[in-house]
C-alpha cells in the first residue's frame, strides 16, 4: 500500500480480520483441558462475613478463596496503592466484591454451585452517595482519620480568594453533578490463565499487560518475571480494562497456583454492568466572584465518588482539578479536590480520566453566569479563552499556540451559530449550544520520565522491522498508527513493519495504554528508534532501543502540584443543536459540529472514527446513560436498562481538524483519544437549556429528569 | 430432555442432539466452533450475535436451538468469502467502519441483510438497518458510510 503524506487515510491493518470474524478475542480461545471459573461476590454493601456455606463440591471442582493465598503472598492487588483485596475476607466493603472463585469443568454445574453458596453477613449501614461519604454515614471508612477521604489536593493561582471575594460586587454559586457511566465495551472482561514452562501465563482482554504482572505477583510472593501476560485482541476498553483486569487475573493466579490447569473467566454482560469499575460520579461546588460583569476569581470544591478502594482515583481526581477551569484563564482561582470513599463498586479510569466531570461543571457554570448576565454564552466565554504563555491553574504555562478562536470561527460558521443563537428564543423548543474543552496529553508533569520510564524497541530482520512495545490496540487504531510512524520514518512500505499484540516476556515496557499517551509518547519513541535504525541501516540486522526523555525547562513538582502539568494540550469545540418536544420532553439532536486541535493527525480516517465515537459517548453520558446506585446496588443491570446510543439517536457529525503541529510528538501528533469525550455533553445541556428556557445542574438528563427539573425550576 | 434438531449452517447439514433450550449462539460458537459470531449482551439488545436464519436477521443469543429444526442459518463464516460478503468487508475496511471490531461481524450480517433486501438504501434506511446493532467505538457515521460504499461498489451484485 502506498501513501504520500502521513495523515493520508489508509486501510487499518486489523480491519479485515475483524470484519471477517477471524480476530481471536479471549472469549474465542479454548485451551486443552480448560476449566471455567465463576466469581462468587458479596451481596452486602458493608458488613462482616459470618459464615460461608459451600455445598459439597463434586470431584474436579474447587472453591478458591483468600485462604488459598500462600504464606509468602499478600491478599492485595497493587494498582497504584495496595488497598484492593483480591478476595474479601472477614468483611465486605461493597456489593460485587470478590469473595471466591468457583472453578471446574462444566459451566452448568458451576452456575448451580454458585447459586447454592450461601454467605451470611452481619450488615452495617453503607455510605453510597458522595453526601453519604462526606457525612461518614455508617461510621468513617478511615477510623484513624475519622472520615471517608481517600485523597485530596488543592491548587491556587493569583491573589488570595478572601481578598478577591471581598472585592466582588456579586458572587455566583452553584452545585453541578455528574452520574456514573459504564464503559460498555462490547467485549466484556475476560482472561485465561495457564502454565507454560513453570510460568503463569495469562491471555487477557487488557489495556496494560505490564500492569497486570506488577499488580498480581505479590499474591503468591513471586517475581513479575514468573508471570507472562499476552494481550488478546481487545474488544473496546475506554479505561475499563486499564486496572480492572487485575481484579480478574489476581484470583485466577491464586486458583492456578492450586489447580495447575488452564482456567477461563469471562464475565457475562450482567456481571460486567454491575460488577466492574465505572466513571466517577462527581459533585462540584463552583463559586465565582464577579465585578462589573467580569469574572475576577473562581473557587471550586470538587468531590469524586471513589467507591470502596482507591485504584487510580487519586490520579483521576488530580486530572479533574487540573482541568477544573476548562479552557479559561481566570485571574485568581482556588481549586480543592477530595476523593470520597463509599460502599460502592470502586470507580476507575474512563476515557477523559476525571477531566470530563470538571469540564462539564465549569462549562455549564460559565453558561449559567452568561444567562444570568443576559449575554450569549459564547460571547461571554470567549473573552476568557487562555492564550499561549498564560498561567494555568497549576502555575505552569500554556506552551503551544491556542487555536480556539480559529476553531470557533469554523464551527460557528458551519453551524450557523450566531443566527440560530439569536433566533431560537429561550423556551421556543429549539436550542443551540456550544462548548470548548481541552485535554492534557500523557502523564502529568514529568511522570513520563519519573514514573513510567517508557521504552520502545525495533528489531530488524532483512527488510522487515518489528516493533516491540507493551502498548496495546483496543480499537483506537494503534497498530496502524504505530506501523505508519515506523514505516514513514524508515521509508519502508507499511507491509514490512510487524507489530504483535504484546507478550510481556517478549517486548519492552512502554508504559500503560492510557492517558492519550500512546501515539504522542510511544509513537515518538518508535520514531526515534526508527531514526536511529535508519542512520545505522548499513550495519544490517540491528536492534535499536530508546527511553523517554522529558524536554528540559518545564518543571513539575508532584508534591505540590505546581508547574507545567502538560506539555501539549488537545483542544476542542463542539456545537449541538436540538429540538425538544415540550409535551414529552423527548430531545431530538438535529446537528453536531466539532473542531479539534490534535497537533497533526497520523491517519485521518482513524482520527475521524475516534472523534465520532468520543462525541457520541459524551452525548450518551449527557442524555441517556443513567446508572443509579440504590443502597449499594446498581439499579441498571444490563444493556436493556442501561441504554447507550444506537445509530438512530444522533445525526451525522460535521468534523474538522485544526492543524497545529506539536514539536515533541511524532510527525506533530498530540494525544486525542480522550479529548474528544470531554465537551459535547456540556454543549448538549446548553442546547436543551436554551430550547426549554431552563437550567440543569446535573447529567444525564433523560426526558424524565428534564420533566423533574422543569417542575423544580417552575416552583 | 434431549431432542434432535436438523438444520443447515453455512450450507452444511448439521444434526444436533441435546438440550433443545440450548442457545443457537452456543451451538454456533461452542459446539461447531464458529467464533466469528460474538456474544455482547445475552438478551437480544446489542446485535453482536446477529445471524441470518431463514432469510431473516436474528439475534442468536435469544433463540433456542429447538426452534431451528429445518432452518437454514448463515453466519459471518458463511458469507465472508462470497462476492457479497467480500464487498461488505472491503467497504468496511476502506471506509473506516472497524475499530475494536467486536460488534463488526454482527454489523456485517446486518449490512448484508439490508443490502439483500434494499440494494440502494438511503442514509436513514441504513441507520434503521443497523439500529439493532450497538457499536460503542465509532459513533456509527463511518459504518453508515461504509454500508453506502458497499451498496455503491456492489451495485449489480445486490440486484441479483
Amino acid at each position: 500500500m502506498s501513501y504520500t503524506k502521513i495523515s493520508d487515510k489508509i486501510e487499518r491493518v486489523d480491519a479485515r480480520t475483524k470484519a471477517r470474524g477471524e480476530a481471536m478475542y479471549v472469549c474465542d480461545m479454548t485451551l486443552p483441558n480448560m476449566l471455567y471459573a465463576y466469581m462468587v461476590r458479596s451481596t452486602c454493601p458493608r458488613g462482616k462475613i459470618l459464615k460461608i456455606d459451600v455445598p459439597n463440591l463434586p470431584k474436579g471442582y474447587k472453591f478458591i478463596t483468600a485462604d488459598d493465598i500462600p504464606q509468602k503472598g499478600n491478599n492485595e492487588l497493587w494498582m497504584i496503592s495496595k488497598d484492593w483485596r483480591a478476595f474479601a475476607k472477614d468483611y465486605v466493603l461493597y456489593v460485587g466484591e470478590t469473595i471466591g472463585l468457583l472453578v471446574g469443568p462444566d459451566r452448568t454445574v458451576l452456575k448451580y454451585l454458585r447459586d447454592n453458596i450461601h454467605i451470611e453477613y452481619e450488615p452495617e449501614e453503607p455510605a453510597v452517595t458522595i453526601d453519604d461519604g462526606i457525612a461518614s454515614k455508617g461510621g468513617p471508612m478511615f477510623p484513624e482519620k475519622g472520615n471517608n477521604v481517600f485523597c485530596s489536593l488543592h491548587c491556587e493561582k493569583g491573589r488570595p480568594m478572601e481578598e478577591v471575594f471581598r472585592e466582588a460586587d456579586e458572587i455566583f454559586e452553584e452545585t453541578l453533578e455528574t452520574g456514573y457511566q459504564e464503559h460498555v465495551h462490547l467485549e466484556t472482561n475476560g482472561a485465561i490463565v495457564t502454565m507454560e514452562d513453570g510460568k503463569f501465563v495469562f491471555y487477557a482482554s487488557a489495556q496494560c499487560p505490564f500492569y497486570i504482572r506488577k499488580s498480581i505477583a505479590g499474591l503468591l510472593g513471586i517475581s513479575t518475571d514468573d508471570i507472562v501476560v499476552r494481550q488478546c485482541t481487545t474488544g473496546g476498553a475506554f479505561g475499563g480494562k486499564e486496572h480492572f483486569p487485575d481484579v480478574l487475573c489476581g484470583p485466577l493466579l491464586v486458583a492456578e497456583n492450586v489447580i495447575r490447569k488452564p482456567i477461563k473467566l469471562i464475565f457475562d454482560r450482567e456481571e460486567d454492568t454491575q460488577f466492574s469499575v465505572k466513571r466517577h460520579p462527581s459533585k462540584c461546588v463552583y463559586k465565582t466572584a464577579l465585578k462589573d460583569g467580569k469574572i475576577i476569581g473562581m473557587d471550586a470544591k470538587v468531590y469524586y465518588n471513589v467507591g470502596a478502594y482507591l485504584s487510580s482515583s487519586f490520579v483521576v481526581l488530580q486530572r479533574g482539578i487540573f482541568h477544573a477551569n476548562g479552557v479559561y484563564n481566570i485571574p485568581s482561582t482556588h481549586l480543592v479536590g477530595e476523593g470520597i470513599g463509599t460502599n460502592t463498586f470502586p470507580t476507575c479510569a474512563f476515557r477523559g480520566f476525571g477531566a470530563p466531570q470538571t469540564i462539564f461543571a465549569v462549562e455549564t457554570h460559565m453558561d449559567h453566569i452568561a444567562h444570568h448576565l443576559g449575554v450569549d454564552p459564547l460571547e461571554f466565554k470567549k473573552d476568557y479563552i487562555i492564550k499561549q504563555g498564560e498561567e494555568t491553574v497549576t502555575n505552569g504555562h500554556i506552551i503551544e499556540e491556542v487555536k480556539l478562536p480559529e476553531m470557533l470561527d469554523v464551527v460557528t460558521k458551519e453551524a450557523d451559530y450566531w443566527r440560530k443563537a439569536k433566533e431560537y428564543t429561550p423556551g421556543c423548543g429549539k436550542g443551540i449550544g456550544i462548548s470548548m474543552y481541552l485535554h492534557g496529553g500523557a502523564f502529568t508533569g514529568n511522570g513520563e520520565q519519573a514514573i513510567i520510564k517508557a521504552h520502545a524497541r525495533l528489531v530488524r530482520t532483512g527488510d522487515r522491522v518489528r516493533i516491540e512495545v507493551g502498548s496495546t490496540e483496543m480499537g483506537q487504531g494503534f497498530q496502524t498508527t504505530l506501523r505508519k510512524i515506523a514505516a514513514n520514518t524508515l521509508q519502508l512500505p507499511i507491509e514490512n513493519i510487524d507489530y504483535n499484540n504484546p507478550d510481556t516476556s517478549k517486548v519492552v515496557d512502554s508504559g500503560p495504554t492510557a492517558a492519550s499517551r500512546s501515539t504522542m509518547i510511544v509513537g515518538k519513541l518508535v520514531e526515534r528508534a526508527a531514526e536511529e535504525m535508519k542512520r545505522r541501516w548499513d550495519e544490517g540486522d540491528i536492534t535499536t532501543e530508546v527511553e523517554y526523555e522529558h524536554p528540559e525547562g518545564y518543571p513539575w513538582d508532584q508534591s505540590t502540584f505546581r508547574g507545567d502539568a502538560y506539555l501539549g494540550w488537545g483542544w476542542g469545540v463542539a456545537c449541538v443543536e436540538v429540538e425538544v418536544d415540550k409535551l414529552t420532553n423527548e430531545v431530538k439532536t438535529v446537528g453536531i459540529w466539532t473542531s479539534h486541535d490534535i497537533g497533526h493527525p497520523i491517519d485521518e480516517l482513524i482520527v475521524h472514527g475516534q472523534v465520532n465515537g468520543g462525541i457520541i459517548q459524551s452525548l450518551g453520558y449527557a442524555s441517556m446513560e443513567k446508572l443509579e446506585n440504590k443502597n449499594g446496588f446498581f439499579r441498571q443491570k444490563r444493556m436493556s436498562d442501561y441504554v447507550i446510543p444506537t445509530s438512530m439517536d444522533f445525526p451525522r457529525q460535521f468534523y474538522h481538524l485544526q492543524e497545529n503541529p506539536y514539536p515533541w510528538g511524532p510527525q506533530g501528533a498530540k494525544g486525542m483519544g480522550e479529548l474528544v469525550f470531554n465537551g459535547a455533553d456540556a454543549a448538549y445541556v446548553d442546547a436543551v437549556e436554551r430550547a426549554l428556557g431552563t437550567t440543569f445542574n446535573s447529567i444525564p438528563i433523560p426526558p424524565e429528569d428534564i420533566e423533574e427539573a422543569l417542575k423544580k425550576n417552575a416552583q | 430432555m434431549l431432542s434432535e434438531v436438523k438444520f443447515t449452517l453455512n450450507g452444511k447439514k448439521i444434526i444436533y442432539q441435546g438440550d433443545p433450550l440450548r442457545r443457537l449462539l452456543d451451538v454456533i460458537r461452542e459446539d461447531l466452533g464458529f467464533t466469528g459470531t460474538k456474544e455482547g449482551c445475552s438478551e437480544g439488545e446489542c446485535g453482536a450475535c446477529s445471524v441470518i436464519k431463514d432469510g431473516r436477521l436474528v439475534t442468536s443469543c435469544i433463540i433456542p436451538i429447538g426452534a431451528c429444526n429445518g432452518s437454514d442459518i448463515l453466519t459471518i463464516e458463511g458469507i465472508r468469502d462470497t462476492e457479497k460478503g467480500e464487498c461488505i468487508v472491503s467497504a468496511f475496511a476502506e471506509g473506516g467502519a472497524v475499530q475494536c471490531g467486536f460488534c463488526i461481524p454482527g454489523m456485517v450480517m446486518a449490512a448484508y441483510y439490508l443490502l439483500e433486501n434494499n440494494p440502494n438504501p438511503t442514509e436513514e434506511e441504513i441507520r434503521m438497518g443497523i439500529s439493532g446493532n450497538i457499536c460503542r467505538c465509532t459513533g456509527y457515521d463511518l459504518i453508515v458510510d461504509s454500508i453506502a460504499l458497499a451498496a455503491k461498489k456492489g451495485a449489480e451484485l445486490w440486484k441479483k
